[in-house]
């Protein structure tokens, strides 16, 4: 039995039309000006915002306390480095008004305490640590090379949003539905990378293991949620600095959320505790 | 071409336009490959046979960790003891995973991390099968399921037994639940665990690690292991269980004297692991002068260059040595 000719395009001119329908919001997004990116804080697909705590449960006796002298385990670091944490001497430190020499950028997150996470304006997330009442600023928004203030304690950060991405191959397989409920558009969460530069020289374990000023520091911040609707933050964090470090420091910090910032308890900066 | 050809290559124009312009309902990564372990932390390290520190451990479990004996595990029943699936977290391996993908429809069956020599294959599978009865048999390895959140792999295993979550220092029961999450960034590979115990954690533990790709990585391979006599007087004594009575535990005091560590704190629990303990600690610990026992190995020499930092002299003691007296 055949069709007849007309009935065939027919059929055929309606499988061009879904295809053509189907490439074209593609297509249609690839033409016209671009439009510019919505503000970094519409455009975030997590909530960072809120009072968290850190909670030490491990690495506890570098963090807890100042360990002595010589407790390097877990730092792998250059011949240079050990020789400046060697001559560590936080009374020196106090003297000369460095205190907050292990609170910069690198060693702050693994610093016992709170941090308390706010917008500042729309491209701009204001993290506050009550621990050494420190300040970062994460700047969605690149500032130009004139701007660029002198090294500081938390340095420059720039900041950008990762969404969730599958490889191609999984991609490309047909994802598991449940009959009559709509795939959602993409898929939920995302990651807060942050990239940091342009530091003060300090400290990352209390008892004076450096870091350099070269030092970069990258973080991934991801935010989850547990069925007991416990909120839970890790961030994620590569330290690379080729004059004191023989590799890259990788740590991963988690942080709880709290209810309120009624345990917010600023506390200056100290070499000696 | 007759009816049915045309009918089936009309709907495979339109299935390959909808297929190519799907967006999956949730993201997923590719986690497989070896990943090596970077760095470390004080939980893979713990020297001193009693060492609680940042654990949020009940009174049963301190009660737990001060009864135990590592000679114990000499016992003949004991020795092919597998460390809990936590272990991942605190041991000294890297982790190989792959992928198990049905033979037919090349759906993502379950992801597999191999074991070590001490510790059992993790099978985590995705297709939505359900945890056993809580009365099913429990293995060293556990029961594991695994769905995506966005990029990460969220993981839950259950039915494993009663075992080491520090180096033979402190311990989770039959009844412990461990939640993984597995996030990948590039060629890190984040891992964070948070055990749940009813037993012996007053609330979850919660560690991380992260993993570095390694395209050339290996592992100890998981091995059958085979009992032998290993100290005679437990082989003529088959009923012994060497244990510390309470209170007579020899080793309670090495951390302090070692580093300074008030005692309070040693014992572990959920207090000792919020920053406001540290006022508690303020006023009881005593930083030693110097590091005086597993500080870390000073770096080698430049190349080329003669005169490095001598190594530190080797610590007496240790677990195979007499208790302090």
């Amino acid at each position: 039995m055949s069709w007849p000719t007309d009935r065939k395009h027919r059929l055929w001119r309606a499988a061009l039309a879904v295809a053509v329908m189907a490439l074209g919001g593609g297509l249609h997004a690839q033409r016209g000006a671009p439009q510019p990116p919505a503000p970094a804080r519409t455009a975030a697909p997590i909530d960072l915002t809120g009072t968290w705590v850190s909670m030490v449960t491990q690495d506890w006796r570098w963090r807890m306390v100042t360990p002595p002298k010589g407790d390097y385990r877990g730092i792998t670091m250059t011949p240079e480095a050990y020789k400046v944490a060697q001559a560590w001497d936080p009374a020196r430190d106090e003297a000369a008004g460095e205190q907050c020499r292990s609170y910069g950028a690198p060693a702050l997150m693994s610093v016992p305490g709170r941090v308390r996470i706010n917008w500042q304006d729309a491209e701009t997330l204001q993290v506050e640590t009550d621990a050494g009442m420190q300040t970062r600023l994460l700047r969605f928004a690149r500032q130009p090379a004139a701007a660029r203030p002198a090294r500081s304690w938390q340095g420059d950060s720039v900041a950008e949003w990762q969404m969730p991405r599958g490889n191609v191959p999984l991609n490309l397989r047909p994802a598991d539905r449940t009959p009559g409920v709509a795939a959602p558009a993409i898929a939920k969460g995302g990651t807060l990378k942050v990239v940091t530069t342009n530091l003060r020289p300090g400290y990352l374990r209390k008892n004076g293991i450096p870091y350099s000023e070269s030092a970069v520091l990258t973080e991934y911040w991801e935010v989850f949620k547990r069925e007991n609707g416990e909120q839970w933050l890790t961030i994620t964090t590569l330290i690379e600095d080729p004059r004191y470090l023989r590799q890259p420091r990788l740590i991963a910090i988690p942080f709880k959320k709290e209810p309120n910032d009624s345990k917010w308890d600023p506390t200056p900066c100290s070499a000696q505790w | 071409m007759t009816h049915h050809m045309r009918i089936r290559a009309l709907a495979a124009v339109l299935a390959a336009f909808a297929t190519l312009t799907a967006v999956p309902a949730s993201a997923q990564m590719d986690l497989s490959g070896y990943w090596a372990r970077d760095g470390d932390s004080d939980n893979g390290y713990s020297r001193e046979p009693v060492d609680l520190l940042g654990i949020p451990v009940s009174a049963d479990g301190r009660a737990k960790a001060l009864s135990y004996d590592i000679a114990a595990l000499s016992a003949t029943e004991r020795q092919c003891q597998m460390y809990t699936p936590f272990y991942a977290l605190t041991g000294p391996f890297g982790m190989k995973i792959s992928s198990e993908q049905d033979p037919i429809t090349q759906k993502l069956v379950a992801w597999k991390i191999d074991g070590w020599i001490d510790r059992d294959v993790t099978t985590i599978w995705m297709d939505g099968r359900p945890h056993p009865s809580p009365y099913a048999p429990h293995t060293h390895g556990g029961f594991t399921t695994g769905s995506w959140e966005g990029n990460t792999l969220t993981a839950v295993t259950t039915h494993f037994k009663m075992g080491d979550i520090k180096r033979h220092t402190s311990f989770s029961s039959d009844r412990a639940t461990l939640t993984y999450r597995f996030t990948r960034y590039g060629d890190l590979l984040t891992v964070t665990g948070i055990l749940e115990d009813p037993v012996y954690l007053a609330e979850p533990y919660v560690l991380t690690h992260i993993f570095r790709l390694d395209a050339g990585g290996t592992t100890f391979p998981l091995t059958a292991c085979e009992p032998i006599e290993e100290l005679p007087h437990l082989h003529e004594n088959p009923g012994l269980v060497p244990h510390y009575l309470p209170g007579a535990n020899p080793w309670i005091n090495e951390l302090t004297q070692n580093r300074g560590i008030p005692m309070d704190a040693v014992m572990g629990g959920p207090a000792t692991t919020y920053p406001e303990y540290r006022k508690v600690l303020k006023d009881t610990y005593k930083m030693p002068a110097a590091c005086k026992i597993d500080c870390g190995a000073p770096p080698p020499p430049a190349a080329g260059g003669r005169g490095g930092p001598p190594p530190p002299a080797t610590p007496a003691g240790g677990r195979g040595a007499a208790p302090p007296g």
